[in-house]
């Protein structure tokens, strides 16, 4: 059957071809691979600032888009060259820990509490220490992030600055469900429930169903992000220039301008304000 | 019911558009998913086969396990290739993470144990009926197994499609490996995925739509090939 | 001792049914004839014969290594070409493409189908079938050709086509084992002919004599019954 060696010939022939092509392709491109956060990606964010950035730098920016801990963890692993995260604490730590050269601030934006517009809690107001009080009192369904992202984090610092032991407190009003920033939502409005949000992700999200802004503006709920090149002592495979021309032009006056530019429906989602 | 009708006519709409990005996320898709059901072809196909005629220690283990990893969580494969691949695991240093090798190499990895069970199982029907006449013809167990996979041809096509229909329609293993990188390794699952974690329902509908459209063509294409090449060949 | 092929104390017990027992005898015609009724036992001590089944009991001994090729009952056709599947065989073998070619056409020809040589053989009607699957054996040129009923599922008309190719295949030198139920094709085509009843051997008799002059009572019986 001389058929069979023609066509496994043929097949490993072709076999090898495709492989050398989809690596191909990537080899030629200069880039450099950012870890972030979904927040950030499904805001659209990135949609908005890249592409301008690519253009003036002429190098492309991978995103790969996490919660907040995953990045953190993708980049210790040597698998992004910048890491870009909302998680003072955790990126602080991540630096100190010699994984990262230098952690610098480029923007905040704020978290909101949203949920049901009928309010069943009575957790409207201007305080979000007072809002969660109300939510825990009422035992209204809430529905938590629980994935190590950066607003999961800031979510359990709010329980814990208002004096709510969640462990001991914790019941079937408590929807842990370990997802992203999207898919929580999504279950949120399903269950008409409250959640921790950021505006970003909120001002793009179309499924809404019942849900509305509920606490907003306290002080206590605006959100760093902060920028860290992934340390080239750890993995000496880092992009490392590449890395800070991006960090750098993030925190230039076009960066900043860039960031201040995106809108949603008119309003503003991000605010710079990077330390020179 | 309204909003699957609306994603419907969003579907046609993007598809009448012929949307450049749109077009990409498909062509990625297929090139994904029919390099890694070739390759899993010419691993799973071989392995199959001797599994079904050969006669070697650890057979038995490696049926049941052929069979037990038809049924992999693509998370875990994910996963598993994912640390491999990371720069900190043991093939870090070909740099292949988030590129659509890796997604390639992930997806053979999940659908290889399908084509070689559904392989095996065909393989066996053939040799019931072989056996006494290869045997009498002096065939050895390898040659056997080259000779009954031609002789399947026709018949392995569903299993193809099979590993196929896997490797397209999964999301959990893409996503990890692949990272989901705009315009690098975006392909229809995880766009779905995205677009459902933005609360757009009716495009990740759609998208849902374009795809199972995409693979009732590629397998409506197979199956028109497989009869005119029975016909032709058969 | 002039036998080809000797079978000693042979057995085959499968699942607790004993289907070939203590069987011990000696071939040496040119063309013999397995007969029996349905069940004895033949195409088992067909296959035993041929290696395709091991025995349980007793050996099975060629005095000097004898190439053997087997024609069944149902041909067992590859899904390519009637040419093709000739050409298999050869290619077993170790032949070279051309050669390979050469022969397989001559085969055919042989057989009396040329003209289906590029056709599917899974196509073909069953007595066509059963003569590429003639033409496939007699290419190899086989010192022993074994045929398990090789007429059993076929029209009268093909039955004595693939008689006539097997008396060829007999005349150019190759010792030829057969089972069949069929008299009329014993008488035919069989120098000796070895009859057995629930797997064990009851005569073995030159085949002029058997029909004449059976030496068991079962024999007799079954020629009777099969003359009807």
């Amino acid at each position: 059957m001389k058929s069979i060696d023609k066509i496994r010939r043929h097949l490993i022939a072709a076999t090898a071809t495709a492989a050398l092509l989809s690596a191909g392709a990537q080899a030629q491109e200069r880039f450099i691979t950012v870890a972030s956060t979904t927040s950030t990606e499904q805001s659209g964010l990135f949609g908005h600032l890249l592409p301008a950035f690519e253009k003036a730098a002429g190098i492309k920016v991978r995103v790969v888009a996490l919660g907040t801990g995953q990045a953190l963890d993708l980049a210790r692993r040597g698998d992004a060259d910048v890491v870009f995260v909302h998680d003072k604490v955790a990126e602080e730590k991540f630096v100190a820990d010699g994984w990262g050269i230098k952690r610098q601030e480029v923007m905040y934006n704020d978290f909101i509490l949203v949920g049901p517009r009928a309010d069943p809690a009575k957790a409207a107001g201007k305080d979000i220490l007072e809002g969660l009080h109300k939510i825990e009192a009422a035992k209204a369904p809430f529905v938590s992030r629980g994935d190590k992202s950066g607003t999961h984090a800031a979510e359990l610092r709010y329980w814990k600055a208002a004096g709510v032991d969640l462990d001991a407190r914790k019941g079937p009003w408590y929807r842990d469900t370990g997802s992203g920033m999207g898919p929580a939502l999504n279950t949120a409005a399903s269950m008409n429930a409250y959640i921790l949000a950021d505006r970003g992700t909120w001002l793009n999200f179309k499924n809404r169903g019942e849900l509305g802004i509920v606490v907003e503006g306290d002080t206590r709920l605006f959100n760093q992000y902060g920028v860290i090149l992934v340390n080239p002592a750890k993995h000496a495979h880092v992009k490392q220039a590449d890395g800070q021309k991006f960090i750098d032009w993030l925190v230039s006056p076009a960066g900043q301008k860039a960031i201040a530019d995106y809108k949603i429906g008119g309003e503003q989602l991000f605010f710079p304000n990077a330390t020179k | 019911m309204n909003e699957i009708s609306a994603s419907l006519g969003l579907a046609g709409e993007l598809i009448a558009a012929g949307d450049a990005r749109l077009a990409a996320i498909v062509g990625l898709s297929l090139r994904v998913s029919l390099t890694a059901t070739l390759l899993s072809c010419v691993l799973g196909m071989p392995l199959g086969a001797l599994l079904s005629v050969g006669r070697f220690p650890g057979r038995r283990t490696l049926i049941v396990l052929t069979n037990g990893f038809m049924g992999l969580p693509p998370v875990v494969v994910g996963l598993i290739v994912y640390l491999l691949l990371s720069r900190a695991g043991p093939l870090g240093s070909f740099g292949l993470l988030f590129t659509p090798a890796a997604m390639i190499v992930a997806q053979t990895v999940l659908i290889t144990p399908i084509i070689a069970a559904l392989t095996r199982q065909v393989i066996e029907d053939e040799w019931r009926e072989y056996r006494e006449q290869l045997r009498s013809l002096g065939a050895r167990r390898v040659r056997v197994a080259r000779t009954l996979l031609w002789n399947a041809r026709f018949s392995l096509t569903t299993a193809a499609l099979a590993g196929f229909g896997r490797a397209i329609a999964e999301v959990g293993a893409v996503m990890i490996v692949g990272g989901n990188i705009d315009g690098v390794t975006r392909v229809m699952t995880t766009t779905i995925a995205l677009e459902t974690s933005k609360g757009d329902l009716p495009l990740a509908l759609a998208l849902g739509a374009i795809l199972i459209g995409v693979v009732l063509a590629i397998n409506t294409g197979a199956y028109l090939f497989k009869q005119w090449a029975e016909r032709r060949w058969g | 001792m002039g036998g080809w092929l000797q079978l000693e104390n042979l057995g085959l017990t499968e699942g607790g049914v004993r289907i070939v027992a203590d069987v011990t005898l000696e071939i040496g015609a040119g063309r013999t004839a397995i007969l029996g009724p349905n069940g004895a036992g033949k195409s088992t001590l067909l296959r035993l014969m041929h290696g395709l089944l091991k025995p349980s009991a007793g050996r099975v001994a060629w005095p000097q290594p004898l190439s053997q090729g087997m024609v069944f009952q149902r041909p067992v056709m590859l899904r390519s070409s009637a040419l093709a599947n000739i050409e298999y065989g050869l290619a077993l073998r170790g032949h070279a493409p051309d050669e390979r070619r050469r022969r397989a056409q001559a085969a055919l020809e042989r057989v009396g189908l040329p003209e289906l040589a590029g056709r599917q053989a899974k196509r073909l009607s069953g007595g066509e079938q059963q003569r590429v699957a003639l033409a496939r054996a007699w290419a190899l040129e086989p010192q022993v050709l074994f045929l398990d009923e090789p007429t059993a599922s076929l029209d009268p008309l093909s039955s004595r086509e693939v008689e006539r190719i097997v008396g060829e295949i007999a005349a150019a030198g190759t010792k030829i084992v057969m089972t069949t139920h069929n008299l009329g094709q014993a008488r035919r085509m069989a120098d000796e002919i070895v009859f057995i009843e629930g797997g064990r051997l009851l005569e073995q008799t030159p085949a002029a004599e058997f029909f004449r002059q059976p030496r068991t009572d079962a024999a007799r019986e079954f020629i009777r019954e099969e003359i009807g």
